[in-house]
Parts: C-alpha cells; structure tokens; sequence
C-alpha cells in the first residue's frame, strides 16, 4: 500500500505575525517557515504505517513556491521515501489544491492519503475532504487514532462532544488531529540521507489545473486589541471586582 | 436569493450554533431555510421553527442521517444545493468535516469560520491564530460558507416557520458509524456557557481539575482546557480551548496555570472579561487578562472556592 502526504510550509507556529501597513496581507519576509503540525503528525503515521509493514511506500507531495522544497527534505528526513514538489508562485486555494492532489493520486494510486486537519496559517480546514469529494473516497477528519480491520480502517475522531469511531472502505482520505501521534525529529544521519532522496518537479499545468484564485482578499487587517488590564492583589480583591464587573453573583 | 442552513442538533434538542448560524445567513439577505438532518428529530426541528428569520424547515429524517456523518450529509445537500444559493453551517466539528465536501462537489471554494457579512458575497475571517484579519469576497455563483458562531447573537425562538418532510439522499455506502464516547457532563457546553474556567499544564493533574469543577458548580460555568492539559491527559479532547480546538467567548473566562500562548489565545480572546491566575507575572496571559492574580494556584483556587460561598454561591 502506497501513502501519499501532502505537507505544506507554513509561517513556524511560534511567529507572531505582523499584518502589513498597506493591508495587503501578512509580512512573511525574513519570518521563520516550517512544515504545518498537523503535516508533521501526518507523515509520522504514514511512517509509522510503513514500520509496521502496512504501508510499502511513503510520498511527500507540496504545493507552493521553490522553497517548498525545504518541507519536502524534512518529511524525507521524517522517514518518506520521496517527494513531488508543484511548484508555483500563487497563493492555491484549498479547492485547487485539492484538484492537484486528485491528479496526483490517480498518477501514483496510493491507497490512503494522510493530510493534516488545517494549516495553522489560513486554518482553512477544508483540502482533505475536498480530496475526499473529488475523489469519491470516504473521509476520516480529526483522527485521534488509526487502525486496519482486514481491509477497512478503523478510525478514531475528535468531535465537539468527546470521540467517534468509524469504519472506512478503502482507499480512503485521513486528516490528522493532534492526539494522533507524537511526530519524531529526523536525526542527523536521516536528514544527510534525505539529501539524497529523490523530489519530482512538477507544475500545476502538468495537472491540467488552473490555480486561478476564487476568492478575492479585499484587505487584511489587525484584529481589534485587548486593552490591559488590572493586577488584583487578593482572590478578595478578585470576587469584589468580578461582581462590581456584574459578571458574578 | 435563498440560503440553506444546516441545523446542528443532537435529534431531539437544536444547539445553539444553529441560531446564530441563522443571525450571520438572515444578514446575508434574502430567504433563509434550514435543513434538519438526522432520526427522531421532531424536537430539533419543532425548536428550528420557532428560529426568527426562518422561512421555512426541511426534515430529512432518515437511519442514514443519525450520527451525521459526512458523506450522506454532503450528497443530501448537494441534491438540495439546486434551489439555493448559498449553503451555510456552524464551525462546529460536523459543520467543518462535511461542508468542504459539499463546496467540492459544487466546485465552490468554501470560506471558512466567518466573523461578520461585509455584504452578500463578503466576508470576514480571522487567520494566522486570529492575529489578522482577511476581507474575502466570492466570486462563486453558489457560496458554501462556515460560521464561527461566537461571532453572532442566537436568533430569537419567536416565529413559526413551517415544516416539510423530504425525502433522505443517496447512500454512498463508503463509512459506517461504529460508536462514539461522549463525555457526560451536567454542566453548560462550553460553546455556549456564559463562564468558563480552564485549566492548562500548571494544574499537574486529573485529579485537580475537580477544584476548577467545584468553582464551575457554583458559577454554573463549563470547564476547559488548554492543550498541554488535554495531551497529558487531565481531561479529555472536547475540553481543549484554542486555535485547533473550541473557540468560545464568554462573559467570563477565568484561566488557571494557563502560560497564554497564541494558539490558546486564538480561542477566547474574544471574552468579555478574563481573569488569569498564574504563579509566573510575565506569564503572556496576563496581557490579554482584565484582572489577573499572580498566586500558587494551589491556595488560589480553594481560597476562591471559599470567597464564592462566602457571597451566597
Ligand atoms: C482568499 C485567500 C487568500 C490567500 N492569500 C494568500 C496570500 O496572499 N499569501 C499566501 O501565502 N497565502 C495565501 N493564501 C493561502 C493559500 O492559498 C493556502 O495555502 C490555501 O488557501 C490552503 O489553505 P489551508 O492551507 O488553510 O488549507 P487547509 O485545508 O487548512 O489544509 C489542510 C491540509 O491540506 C494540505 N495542504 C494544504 N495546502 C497544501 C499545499 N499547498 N501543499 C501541500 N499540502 C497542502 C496539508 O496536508 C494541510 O495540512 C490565501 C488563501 C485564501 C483562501
Ligand atoms: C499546531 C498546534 C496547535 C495548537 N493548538 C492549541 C489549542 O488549540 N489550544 C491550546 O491551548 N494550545 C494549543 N497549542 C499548544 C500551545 O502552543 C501551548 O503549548 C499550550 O497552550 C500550553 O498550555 P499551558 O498554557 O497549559 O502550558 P504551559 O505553557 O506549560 O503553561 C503552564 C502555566 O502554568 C503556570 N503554573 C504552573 N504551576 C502553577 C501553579 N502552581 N500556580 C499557578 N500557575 C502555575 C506556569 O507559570 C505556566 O505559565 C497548539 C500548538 C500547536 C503546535
């Protein structure tokens, strides 16, 4: 069985972004980049799959600039086999994204693609089961846990209420929450051998896919900020100023 | 123009985020139907009904809808999403694991978790953790878009909408629902409570959460959670607060052993009034915090569980 990952560079999750003055976006210049989390939980999956003699290959896919390149060598160094980088220079809305995706699993007939839940940038929350429409597949979102039974998936969701289990056909499509896994660092001896793996280049035009964005980004602007507030000294002090507040009591 | 709301419910009662996905699709303009989907759900539907705005309400109610799952629910929609032109639902984790099936299906590019209607066609959303802002516009004839409702006031339960059975949708037959572990509780959801307290990695254990749940009893408060609680175990998933778990905003939210990092602000910075109760003074919840006490929790939270009964709580 064949894994398929699509992991994507995102600004790293401990940046505090900054919105341009002109309003046109977020400063992403000199700002540290990094594979998505919820990417990294999904290539340590597939890995792990690939351990246990589920799974025979592993395949990094990324969409996005030349840089991107980067994220594909840390899934490489994760334990993926090898990466296919569509490159382009446009911002790829998660419909189109998923339009790629769709060629590139029907070119390489993986059997299970393991995406993660959101990117921590848009938080979209929306290529996976995109994926999943496109392809006719069932979708298994949130997964808190992973397992076969004969050939169908035994899959363990994170819903609003507590957890869920489903059983899904296969091939099927998996975006993975953060309870899933604990995702390893690549060590130094993996990361020299990833140099070595081999990164397809491809363009969206090779897929036959427009990236024409949808949706038209009219400003992006700072969210309104907290004022700061007041050092109480006593849980007295705090129970008089929550009532004056006319929050408690 | 005409917008379909999905309807989240539980069968017999609708949850909130139904009317106020109702609030953000009236102010869209136009007709405003909603969809209740699932079995036995004569209650949800009777309470959709009542939803001020609402047109009219569409039951499916069908074996194939129980436990919603996303496959049958996108294919019923995608049978429905002729007459509409826009098709919304709540962030919630069933509004965001179907939704993206139904915008691909309709080869519509979906907007998630909006925050206001700028217009029919714009929207605004937060990314990078909240910490900007975008103003999006559609140019897709059809719109599927997803609700963060603590954005929006409920819609008043004032009117009378009438109600149509139809029929269930195909069965694409590729999932089946084996069970689900529901954490039982008597106390508030924390999406809808009007106080929350949350407990992160300072409180050590599973164990002292029961201080922040005695708290919670006499506040009629629901009980959360940062990540690091949930990872190590404390509590279980449904607890989490933040980026990649609930966003709430309530009158109050009182955060104990909480450090304040981005993604835990990401999902309650928006409440009216936060209280931060950390052993540590640069602890960065204390810049978002309207009162904050520098304190062991540990004297802290029984010395408040003292204070409250004191006041007749
Ligand atoms: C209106 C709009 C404007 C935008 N403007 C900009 C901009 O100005 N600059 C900018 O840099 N970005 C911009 N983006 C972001 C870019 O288009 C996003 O990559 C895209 O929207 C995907 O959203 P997401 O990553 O949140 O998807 P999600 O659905 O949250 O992603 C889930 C998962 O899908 C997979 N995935 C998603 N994208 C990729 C990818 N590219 N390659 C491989 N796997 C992937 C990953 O496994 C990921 O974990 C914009 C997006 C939108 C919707
Ligand atoms: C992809 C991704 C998604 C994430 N999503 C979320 C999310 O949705 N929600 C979320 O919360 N986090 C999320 N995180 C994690 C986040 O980055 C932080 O790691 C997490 O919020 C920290 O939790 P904490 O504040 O409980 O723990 P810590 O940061 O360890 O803070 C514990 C605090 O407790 C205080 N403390 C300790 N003992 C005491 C005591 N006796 N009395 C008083 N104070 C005490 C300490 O001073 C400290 O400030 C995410 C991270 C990633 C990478």
């Amino acid at each position: 069985m064949k894994v398929l990952v699509p992991v994507k560079r995102v600004v790293d999750y401990n940046v505090k972004i900054r919105v341009k003055s002109d309003q046109t976006g977020v400063d992403l210049a000199n700002v540290k980049m990094s594979m998505n989390p919820f990417d990294e939980i999904a290539i340590e999956e597939a890995v792990r799959l690939k351990e246990a003699g589920k799974a025979t290959e592993v395949i990094a896919v990324s969409i996005g600039p030349a840089q991107a390149t980067e994220t594909i060598r840390t899934a490489l160094a994760m334990g993926a086999d090898r990466g296919i980088l569509v490159k382009t220079d446009e911002t790829v809305e998660p419909i189109n994204v998923a339009k790629i995706l769709k060629a590139i699993v029907e070119a390489e007939k993986p059997e299970l693609v393991i995406l993660g839940k959101q990117a921590i940038d848009d938080d979209c929350n929306q290529t996976g089961q995109m994926l999943a429409a496109l392809l006719g597949w069932p979708q298994g979102t949130f997964a808190s846990k992973l397992e076969f039974d004969g050939d169908k998936l035994l899959l363990t969701r994170e819903i609003d209420g507590g957890l869920q289990t489903l059983k899904l056909n296969m091939p099927a499509i998996v975006t993975t929450d953060l309870r899933l896994n604990e995702p390893r660092y690549a060590s130094l001896p993996n990361i020299m051998k990833a140099k070595k793996k081999p990164i397809d280049e491809k363009s969206p035009a090779d897929y036959g896919v427009d990236v024409k964005a949808r949706l038209q980004v009219l400003k992006v602007t700072e969210p309104g900020q907290r004022q700061a507030g007041i050092k109480v000294e006593s849980v007295e002090q705090l129970v008089s100023k929550l009532k004056e507040a006319g929050v408690i009591g | 123009m005409t917008t379909l709301v999905f309807a989240e419910h539980n069968n017999e009662k609708l949850n909130d985020a139904t009317a106020k996905t109702v609030t953000a699709a009236v102010k869209m303009g136009g007709d405003v139907h909603v969809l209740v989907a699932g079995q036995g759900v004569d209650g949800a539907a009777a309470a959709a009904a009542k939803l001020d705005g609402v047109k009219k309400v569409l039951v499916a109610d069908d074996a194939l809808y129980a436990h919603r799952t996303a496959e049958p629910l996108a294919a019923l929609f995608v049978g429905l999403a002729g007459s509409y032109d826009a098709i919304v639902a709540p962030a919630t984790t069933v509004g965001k694991n179907f939704m993206p099936r139904v915008a691909a299906l309709l080869d519509v590019a979906q907007i998630s978790e909006i925050t206001s209607v700028e217009a029919p066609d714009t929207f605004t959303r937060p990314i990078y953790a909240g910490n900007a802002i975008q103003t999006v516009k559609s140019t897709d004839a059809k719109k599927v878009i997803t609700v963060r409702t603590t954005a929006f006031a409920a819609a008043a339960s004032t009117g009378s909408a009438p109600v149509e059975k139809i029929a269930a949708g195909a069965n694409p037959g590729l999932s089946e629902w084996v069970s689900e572990n529901l954490t039982k509780s008597d106390r508030p959801e924390l999406t809808s409570a009007k106080i929350i307290i949350s407990g992160g990695r300072g409180m050590q254990s599973g164990e002292n959460f029961h201080m922040l749940e005695k708290i919670a009893d006499r506040l009629h408060a629901a009980v959360g959670a940062s990540r690091a609680a949930v990872d190590a175990g404390f509590v279980p998933n449904d607890y989490q607060v933040g980026q990649t778990g609930k966003v709430v905003a309530p009158d109050l939210y009182i955060a104990v052993g909480i450090s304040g990092a981005i993604q835990h602000l990401a999902g309650m910075k928006d409440s009216k009034v936060i209280v931060a109760i950390n052993k540590d003074e640069e602890a960065p919840i204390f810049q978002v915090a309207d009162y904050g006490l520098v304190a062991d929790l540990f004297q802290a939270i029984p010395a408040l569980d003292q204070e409250l009964q004191k006041i007749g709580l």
